[in-house]
């Protein structure tokens, strides 16, 4: 029999106003095996965490019941309190009557009741547990850091910087992702090329990182500290090693009508291409859904032309598999596609264009040179409106559009009007918005400055309905704060897109096995205490993938997760978890469905000798399970036929001990 | 190809030509529009107030009548389809009006409950769903080669998108479609889906003019000739209201030209 101590916790006022918390002390008290049960204010303060290894030595504990909150909450916490108490720490069981009792019932004599249940159930269960010891992993030292826009190039800087090998895998054909595409940044207006491009240069000369450009992840297994990944090579029929990056190639292509996506289709780029002067990797990629030899196998110029002899027209997908000990998720985002606003008549007319296309035509770069003219008929336009927020805080019940802030777009169209009335002092610059929100900091004092310095004309309210005529974009809106319509005639509009994650994201977590929200955004391990951290062990989040965010939060953001993967690498041996599966073997009968179940691919078979009758020997097939890479999932515990499987720490008998204690 | 079919008391009266084309188009086409017997007029865009239940019989009934026929309700003004439509939604999905209709209905001798559980689609939209638009164009035996036409949509026919589900209210294209499969040539202008202010007419005619003017002048500067459309109220303000009216006719007409039954 055990000796068990129950420990009941207000949680301040939150378990206790709406849980009589010494009712159910004095309840759990006379469930058999408890020999002492008590409740205090806050169970995981110091003095709750000594009470707690102070009646363990004294009354000489063998297993401990904790009624809190979410073991996803506090369970490690009290399991390393009982630890130093001496106790085995799988022999402490937490009763949540916080999320699932206090904070969703309001009646106390109901609440009272289900805390009572859940705690009984817990005790039921520490009577059957057994100590458990987690046996210990290797750390492969190398992290893959997925997405090589400005937070994996800052991830993989970071992480390289402390020593351990960083690959980074970006499927465009450069690294670089947005920020490239900037003109300037706020709130300093310093060149986004001009402080990215060093940083590009860095991560393609620091030997700890290479740079796998053009390339996907294809697949992934293990787990923390040891992940297996095989990842994609996609054939851009230049070889890397030989390509020089002298752009003739690029002069000679006859094939010059690809809508260059760099320029966000403004203008035309060659088949064979380097997506821009500062790409890193400088290496030359061939577009095969233009490509005049590799569709109809007529041309050839490229590879005639080519003094290096790096053209291969026969280059095929290559897989590449790589250990990891930690993986960084960065892949970014987009803005959202513009089709189901045509209320701005974004389809309709050329000179409506979204703030990233703006964005190149204000770059000197860019499609124009850094003149900004309209798409159109490439003349000065005289009279731009910017709309804010287009997608971006829609109605949950709205056919289109995120319920999200996008947060970058007010600081950006401030910048935008900014730069405007700087270089063009002759333009009527009209920002449309439902709210400004600039905190950050000397963000507010830059969109002050929009506002009082170049005299743009900030309106409240929103733009209902923009109509091309005569060359001009009629703009109907409203002014919220002035109660009237207003009616622009403008040259060009400007719409402020939403953000969302990068379609790659979805299948990524799903390879991953990490947890997304409803937007596809990554979720955080802990919204607040663990912002970086993925809840799957050993992947980490970077940038936008985890939501929208500017480039300086990006970059702290990509640092600390850098930190997170170092503090990771630098350990020899990681801690298992012991809950995991074992087969009894003298009721396995070898029939694989265990095998076929295992997401992890952890369960093996071998022919072990057994005693038979008259003291002969059979030889007969059993699971074995590999601990390191079982992830105590339980999937094989329901899949055997013969009830052999079962899961350390929740195994059947103590499963329905609980649901026994609850149906009581 | 045979469905039930619900004129509205404009089409009896104002608007003859959208109802009286379009039943010979239908004919030509193959397709029988049988008339519901004893329609009453569905209230115009009235009976959508939130705490009105008297109103929304009549379009109820025409749905339940249409069901015991076992056809599709067909509907052509642009005000009718929109009423019946969101009646007919406001069936399935709001407890509270079904069940008030319902117990109003209770009361009526040979009524029977109704779920919102019937079909009520637009011409056009028989036109582009059951006919098909490459269909009909096979059928066209006088195809309006060289017309600039633009299509005018109004406020009634696609909003609010949830509930109407015709086509996108921002970007439609169900017009432009039939349009060209008549053998003319869509003119896209802005204000094809902006409200021409019929409503208020009488009440604030100065606003009403304002609306039409602004419709009329952007489909004239964008380079169409004259106008389609399906709503009789739309017709109506856009011939009387505008200062430089733009030739306006019902969508039928055309199709009934172009079928060779004009």
């Amino acid at each position: 029999m055990q000796r068990i101590g129950v420990f009941v916790c207000w949680c301040g006022s939150n378990i206790a106003a709406t849980v009589d918390v010494q009712a159910v002390a004095d309840a759990l008290a006379k469930e058999p095996g408890v020999v002492f049960a008590t409740n205090y204010q806050y169970m995981c303060s110091q003095t709750g965490q000594d009470m707690i290894q102070e009646k363990i030595k004294e009354l000489g504990l063998t297993g401990v019941v904790i009624c809190s909150c979410s073991p996803r909450m506090h369970e490690a916490t009290f399991r390393r309190t009982c630890e130093k108490a001496g106790l085995n720490p799988y022999m402490v069981e937490i009763a949540n009557i916080r999320e699932q009792v206090s904070w969703v019932h309001k009646d106390k004599a109901v609440g009272t009741e289900k805390a009572i249940i859940l705690g009984r159930a817990a005790i039921a269960k520490v009577q059957l547990n057994t100590p458990l010891i987690a046996g210990e992993s290797p750390v492969t030292k190398r992290a893959l850091v997925i997405g090589g826009g400005i937070a994996g190039i800052q991830t993989a800087l970071d992480i390289a910087d402390a020593g351990f090998p960083v690959d980074i895998v970006e499927t465009k054909p450069t690294i670089g992702g947005k920020m490239a595409q900037l003109d300037k940044t706020f709130p300093t207006l310093d060149c986004a090329a001009c402080i990215l491009t060093p940083k590009m240069v860095d991560a393609g000369q620091n030997d700890n990182i290479r740079i796998l450009s053009y390339s996907e992840v294809e697949e992934v297994k293990g787990f923390v500290g040891n992940f297996e990944v095989k990842i994609r090579r996609k054939a851009r029929y230049v070889k890397e090693d030989l390509c020089t990056g002298c752009g003739l190639c690029m002069e000679k292509c006859p094939q010059k009508k690809v809508p260059n996506e760099f320029n966000m289709g403004l203008d035309n780029r060659t088949a064979i291409y380097i997506p821009f002067a500062q790409a890193v990797p400088k290496v030359a990629t061939i577009d095969a859904n233009y490509c005049l030899m590799l569709k109809n196998g007529k041309c050839g110029l490229c590879s005639r032309n080519c003094t290096a002899g790096a053209i291969d027209y026969k280059q095929q997908d290559e897989f590449i598999e790589e250990k990891y000990g930690a993986i960084v998720v960065a892949t970014g985002f987009n803005p959202i596609s513009l089709d189901k606003f045509d209320e701005f008549a974004y389809s309709k007319s050329p000179d409506v264009v979204s703030s990233l296309e703006f964005e190149r035509l204000m770059n000197a770069a860019g499609p124009t040179g850094g003149t900004l003219l309209r798409p159109s008929d490439r003349t000065h336009p005289h009279t731009i409106v910017f709309v804010q927020c287009v997608g971006s805080r829609c109605d949950a019940s709205a056919e289109k559009g995120k319920e999200y802030c996008s947060k970058i777009c007010c600081m950006y169209t401030a910048k935008h009007a900014m730069l405007t009335r700087e270089k063009y002092p002759d333009t009527e610059v009209y920002v449309f918005y439902i709210d400004v929100r600039t905190p950050g900091k000397s963000f507010d004092e830059f969109y002050r400055r929009a506002v009082e310095q170049y005299n743009v004309h900030y309106i409240k309210g929103m733009v209902g309905k923009v109509v091309p005529e005569g060359g001009k974009l009629k703009v109907q809106a409203s002014d919220l704060l002035d109660n009237r319509q207003i009616h622009i005639d403008a040259d060009m509009v400007v719409l402020a897109a939403a953000i969302e994650p990068d379609k790659s994201a979805r299948p990524l977590a799903t390879k991953l096995t990490a947890s997304m929200d409803t937007n596809d955004f990554f979720t955080e391990a802990h919204p607040k205490l663990r912002p970086v951290e993925s809840p799957t062990a050993g992947v980490f989040l970077s940038g936008t993938c985890q939501g929208p965010k500017d480039i300086p939060e990006t970059v702290a953001q990509a640092g600390a997760a850098a930190s997170k993967v170092i503090g990771l690498l630098v350990k020899d041996k990681l801690i298992g978890n012991p809950c995991v599966a074992k087969p009894n073997e003298l009721m396995c009968n070898g029939c694989s469905s265990c095998e076929k179940v295992c997401p992890y691919g952890a369960i093996t078979y071998e022919d072990k000798p057994f005693r038979g009758p008259n003291r002969t020997t059979l030889i007969r097939r059993v699971a074995c399970v590999n601990p390191a890479v079982c992830q105590g999932c339980g999937a094989c515990t329901v899949a055997c036929p013969s009830g052999a499987m079962d899961l350390q720490g929740f195994s059947n008998r103590q499963i329905m001990a609980e649901v026994d204690a609850i149906c009581k | 190809m045979k469905f039930s079919y619900y004129p509205g008391c404009t089409l009896s009266a104002k608007a003859k030509d959208l109802d009286e084309y379009g039943r010979k188009a239908a004919e030509a086409l193959g397709i029988t529009l049988e008339e519901l017997p004893e329609w009453q007029c569905c209230g115009a865009v009235y009976p959508n107030a939130t705490d009105e239940i008297a109103t929304r019989l009549s379009s109820v009934r025409a749905l339940s009548n249409a069901k015991k026929a076992g056809m599709p309700l067909v509907t052509l003004c642009s005000a009718c389809h929109h009423v019946i439509k969101r009646v007919n939604h406001d069936m399935l999905n709001n407890v509270d009006i079904r069940e008030k209709v319902n117990t109003y209905l209770g009361t009526m001798e040979g009524a029977e409950p109704y779920e919102g559980d019937w079909q009520v689609i637009h011409y056009l939209e028989m036109l582009r769903d059951c006919v098909g638009f490459d269909e009909l164009k096979a059928k066209v035996v006088n195809p309006l080669k060289g017309k600039k036409i633009g299509a005018y949509y109004g406020c009634l026919l696609l909003r609010p998108g949830k509930e109407m589900q015709m086509d996108d209210p921002e970007n439609p294209t169900i017009l432009e479609d039939f349009i060209r499969a008549i053998g003319a040539e869509p003119v896209y202008y802005g204000m094809r889906n902006e409200c021409c202010g019929g409503y208020i007419t009488v009440e604030d005619k100065a606003q009403a003019k304002k609306r039409v003017n602004a419709i009329t002048d952007n489909a004239r500067n964008s380079g169409a000739e004259m106008l389609i459309t399906a709503c009789p109220l739309c017709h109506y303000n856009l011939q009387k209201n505008a200062d430089e009216p733009i030739q306006t006719v019902y969508f039928t007409e055309l199709l009934a030209e172009a079928l060779g039954v004009k």
